[in-house]
């Protein structure tokens, strides 16, 4: 009998049933619904949290999976939020200037729209609104876009770069140029998306008359649905034959390749819906940051991105989801000057100055002592452990014997 | 009681003078007797005595031209005037130089500079040139100043000519030039009465000459002193265009819009404007009756056609005044003519000038190519410099050093802190340059030992592990240096610039930095080639394996090889602070085109990483020259390329060929 989908993936009914009941506590403990223990900011910093983990999974299926080390991804999650910005803005500029509008004549379309663009543009010192701002007024288009630019995007870079067979450290560093690039290009004031001053007041959603505390918990549960049907998809792409491929690619691509499979097309389609993965969850993120600027796609942001799926442990999705959520929870807990200082006799270590001396030698160590990351956590309470071969190796080479394996 | 001393005093000194002119004044023997000496420049100055001591712009020339043809004199007599340092004697109107002494005047005389005694306040005028007439006087000095035997007074009097030279200055600048003892001064003279002929000669045929006379001449003042002759205005006319006229303009053609014409037309009153669609909001706004506005509904006014609408019925009702319909500035477009006209008048001049710019800009386009070119030439041994140290660890070890810019940080960080124990900068420069290679070397060897021996097999692991020591590295520079940058300064032999001429120009650092990237290139060449370290690098980079076999030490030769590159940033990392700020990120600055430079040249080869410098280094000054306002779309637009010559060479300009080249 062929296993189910959930036989094969004992962790889903776990993550699903432990989302389910981390968004129902919160709830229950926000201002807006229940007992006013949890602080609207530390809703939403829980709400932008789980966005981070649906990204996280986005990284794990690319880099964990297929072996893809992408440097890039954030790049796709900055576009998303760009993308749902720019109604954003668009909406609540138009309800300002509606709110406001002076004199006795209704205005005309071109008196609106010249009037929104003078308040979003005022700061880059223009008066129009650029082209891709067309359809900025549109709130399908502007979602259909969320998915359909970084999309392409990725699509049209995976297809260039895997057609000519760049891979491993070569691609890493291809992806980090591409990010660098795309920020580099959003820095400049007249790329259209007001350079680095970037789209702001996205906290605010038009059309709805609800307050900050409702809204963040509107968002939180948002964002919980999409980590769920996003932890779902990623089981459901990695649990089949296709994640047998996608694991074939990454211990080693050239056997896949002789076995017949096309190994572009398969690392070009977990590429791309990675990119939409993570553009979605950009899209639920900024509206709840409430700003974004193109400092946020620098490179610096996808590494610490894969830094997150390392110490969660590579290769489970629940894995990256415990990374994501610990390490960018505990970040934000040194630097944000709430952990006490450490007096280590003459000198005192500030947090705020030492956490990423500490992040960067935890990861060192991760790397190093534990690869399989806070998910080896998991496998050490089931009662899992990587055998043992024995001494050290007796030559140079991958498959070489081991002292004891030797002796057998 | 103070002030009662001071009010006697003065009026004591008041008074003293004044009965020894009373005997002086009617004594007329003791001007008779003076008279026959005034000649020259004392008897112009007493001549013209009224018109020096109130000077008018209009008249006071010929004076002026006087006093220079008196000679003897004349300059000091000038500069004091246009100093406003000459006064008047009210009672006889002599003129002297004046000197306040306390309350007093000291005198003296304006010719020989002799005293002459002093004079109460109340009686001497001071004369105050206007500065029209301080003008005229400056350029009458100019002619002295230009001959005068220090050189350094004839090099300031030719720059300020160079500066606001006119037309009177010609003829004293002509003259002064063949009595110029000094070669180089009488060069500057004969430039000067060029460029200034070009302005302002007398006659076309003069100007023509002076602008042919400096052929293809590449500086930067005979292109300033041409510009404005080319300069030209749009204009409209009711006939055909009259004056200099550059060219023709038709609405419609060659970005000449009909707007434009337009415009023109309303600038120069032939025209009524246009209603804008902020004075039609504010013209049916104005007039808003029973909520409505000429017969249509305000709620109606959001669509531009109503709104048309409603002011034409407000026009035939008199209400408002009749604008521009589409048709009549259609019509009154048509019914003109256009031309840019030149503001100058001489069609002569404005040809041989155009006929000069354009020889001119062949060879000044030619000379910014070569000074791009060296431009380019210094960012690539820049580039070259960052990156040689990450191609031998990529190379030899294909490890991927993300730390590699925090190394170049801490070679910079050495170089301050050398400096802070060394003060002569040639010193701590020499001391500087071993030091950070030492300290390099350690950390790097550190790494390996610690880290990166344990990830051989796990590559991509290795550039993760590698950022964490990025990261943990460039936080520790902020928590010891602080935030702000910090000082690297080059010996005074490194200041200042090599300058060919007015275009090209480099400056010493960044010579030195193409030659230290060529020291550099000869030295990777000697170590890998003509040495056993380089000879069993080269046979791990091939196959580890197989050196194992052979008695190489491979994880040896790792070890050093990763010294190596670390020290070679180190060295890169004093460099670059010399011409850069020092701050925490100096090393990410340069990280990410070293890894393009990398990639771009290809792994494992010396030369590929010296095409790869070649090219980004290139590549980016070319962009940046064809965008100069804008380097972050250059750098956009880059890596925008290198993405996309990836496509082509996968594995870089100069790839290994055969099994060293991997999977």
């Amino acid at each position: 009998m062929k296993p189910g989908f959930l036989a094969k993936n004992p962790s889903v009914l776990a993550f699903l049933a432990l989302l389910a009941l981390f968004t129902l506590a919160v709830t229950l403990l926000s201002t807006a619904y229940g007992a006013e223990i949890v602080s609207t900011s530390m809703v939403k910093t829980l709400g932008k949290t789980l966005c981070l983990c649906l990204i996280a999974i986005a990284m794990d299926l690319v880099w964990g999976y297929t072996g893809i080390l992408s440097l890039g991804h954030f790049a796709f999650f900055g576009l998303g939020g760009y993308m749902i910005g720019m109604w954003l803005m668009v909406a609540r500029t138009r309800e300002i200037v509606l709110a406001s509008a002076a004199g006795v004549l209704p205005m005309t379309p071109q008196e609106l729209s010249d009037a929104i663009a003078t308040q979003i543009f005022g700061v880059v010192g223009s008066s129009e609104l650029p082209a891709i701002w067309h359809f900025a007024g549109s709130l399908p288009m502007q979602l259909l876009f969320v998915v359909l630019v970084p999309g392409l995007l990725a699509f049209l870079f995976g297809w260039l770069a895997f057609r000519s067979r760049v891979t491993g450290v070569y691609l890493s560093i291809l992806t980090q140029a591409m990010t660098l690039a795309l920020s580099l290009y959003l820095f400049q004031n007249d790329s259209g998306l007001r350079g680095n001053n970037g789209l702001s007041g996205l906290q605010n959603i038009p059309g709805l008359a609800a307050d900050q505390d409702h809204l963040s918990v509107w968002f939180l549960w948002a964002s919980a649905v999409a980590l769920g049907l996003g932890y779902l998809l990623a089981s459901f792409v990695t649990s089949g034959k296709f994640g047998s491929v996608m694991r074939g690619i990454r211990d080693d691509e050239a056997r896949v390749r002789f076995l017949g499979y096309s190994v572009e097309s398969y690392k070009l389609f977990v590429f791309t819906l990675t990119a939409v993965i993570a553009a979605i969850a950009g899209a639920l993120y900024y509206p709840q940051a409430g700003i974004i600027n193109p400092a946020e796609m620098a490179p610096i942001a996808s590494i610490y991105l894969a830094v997150w799926v390392a110490i969660g442990g590579r290769g489970r999705l629940y894995g990256a989801v415990m990374g994501a959520a610990f390490v960018s929870l505990v970040s934000t807990w040194f630097t944000g000057g709430r952990a006490p200082d450490l007096t280590l006799g003459i000198y005192t270590v500030k947090w705020v100055d030492w956490w990423q001396v500490l992040l960067g030698l935890s990861f060192v160590l991760v790397t190093l002592f534990a690869p399989k990351g806070l998910s080896g956590l998991v496998d050490l309470l089931a009662g899992l452990r990587t055998p043992w071969r024995g001494g050290t190796p007796l030559g140079p080479d991958d498959g070489s014997l081991r002292e004891e394996e030797a002796v057998e | 009681m103070r002030k009662f001393l001071l009010a006697l005093s003065a009026s004591l000194c008041l008074a003293l003078p004044a009965p020894a002119q009373e005997s002086a004044a009617p004594a007329p023997s003791e001007t008779t007797i003076a008279a026959p000496a005034l000649t020259g420049l004392a008897a112009v100055i007493a001549g013209n005595a009224e018109a020096i001591a109130r000077p008018s712009r209009q008249t006071i020339g010929p004076v002026v031209a006087a006093i220079v043809a008196a000679g003897e004199g004349a300059p000091g007599f000038l500069a004091a005037w246009a100093d406003k340092r000459l006064g008047q004697r009210k009672s006889d109107g002599a003129i002297f130089v004046v000197e306040k002494q306390g309350a007093d005047y000291a005198l003296s005389d304006p010719v020989s500079g002799a005293l002459a005694g002093t004079a109460a306040k109340a009686e001497i005028a001071e004369i105050k040139p206007n500065s029209g007439v301080r003008g005229l006087i400056a350029g009458a000095l100019v002619q002295f100043q230009l001959s005068d035997p220090d050189p350094a007074q004839r090099r300031a009097a030719l720059e300020a000519l160079a500066r606001e030279g006119g037309a009177e200055h010609l003829a004293p600048l002509a003259a002064a030039i063949s009595g110029e003892s000094d070669p180089v001064i009488r060069a500057q003279k004969e430039r000067l009465l060029g460029l200034l002929t070009i302005r302002f000669g007398a006659t076309p045929a003069a100007r023509v000459a002076a602008i042919e006379g400096f052929g293809a001449d590449m500086g930067l003042d005979f292109r300033a002193a041409l510009n404005p002759i080319r300069a030209t205005a749009r204009a409209a006319f009711d006939g055909a265009p009259a004056g200099n006229v550059a060219k023709e303009l038709r609405p419609g053609q060659g970005g000449f819009t009909a707007e434009e014409a337009y415009a023109l037309l309303v600038a120069q009153g032939l025209a009524p404007k246009r209603l804008t669609r902020a004075d039609l909001r504010a013209a049916l706004e104005a007039h808003v009756e029973n909520g409505a506005v000429g017969g249509v509904p305000l709620a109606a006014l959001d669509d531009p056609a109503k709104r048309d609408a409603a002011y034409t019925a407000l026009e035939a009702a008199g209400a408002v005044p009749a604008a521009a319909t589409d048709d009549e500035v259609a019509n009154a477009v048509a019914a003109h003519r256009y031309a840019e006209i030149y503001a100058e008048p001489e069609a002569a001049v404005t040809t041989a000038a155009a006929a000069a710019l354009q020889s001119v800009s062949l060879k000044v386009d030619a000379m910014q190519g070569i000074d791009l070119g060296l431009d380019a030439l210094s960012l690539a041994s820049i580039y070259f410099l960052a990156a040689i140290g990450l191609a031998i660890t990529f190379g030899v070890m294909g490890v991927i050093n993300m730390a590699h810019g925090e190394f170049i940080t801490m070679g910079a960080y050495t170089g301050y802190v050398v400096q802070l124990w060394i003060h002569d900068y040639t010193a701590s420069i020499l001391v500087a340059l071993p030091l950070a290679f030492a300290v390099t070397f350690t950390a790097g060897v550190a790494m390996e030992r610690l880290v990166i021996r344990h990830l051989y097999k796990r590559p991509l692991e290795t550039l993760l592990a590698t950022f964490g020591i990025s990261i943990a590295l460039q936080q520790l520079f902020k928590n010891i240096f602080g935030t702000q940058a910090r000082p690297l300064t080059a010996p005074d032999w490194l200041d200042g610039a090599w300058v060919l001429n007015d275009i090209v120009g480099i400056s010493y650092i960044r010579i030195a930095i193409f030659v230290l990237a060529l020291v550099f290139l000869g030295l990777y060449l000697f170590v890998m080639k003509r040495t056993r370290l380089g000879l069993e690098v080269r046979a791990v980079t091939q196959n580890p394996s197989m050196a194992a076999s052979m008695g190489i030490n491979p994880d040896r030769i790792n070890m050093l090889a990763f010294g190596l590159g670390s020290g070679i940033a180190g060295i890169a990392g004093v460099a670059i602070g010399l011409f850069a700020k020092v701050t925490s990120e100096l090393g990410s600055d340069y990280i990410v085109q070293s890894f393009m430079t990398v990639v771009v040249g290809g792994v494992g080869n010396i030369w590929g990483t010296l095409a790869g410098a070649t090219l980004v280094g290139f590549l980016q000054k070319g962009i940046e020259a064809l965008n100069p306002s804008n380097t972050l779309a250059a750098q956009t637009y880059m890596i925008l390329f290198i993405i996309i010559f990836i496509q082509f060479r996968p594995r870089g300009i100069i790839a290994l060929k055969g099994r060293a080249a991997g999977d």
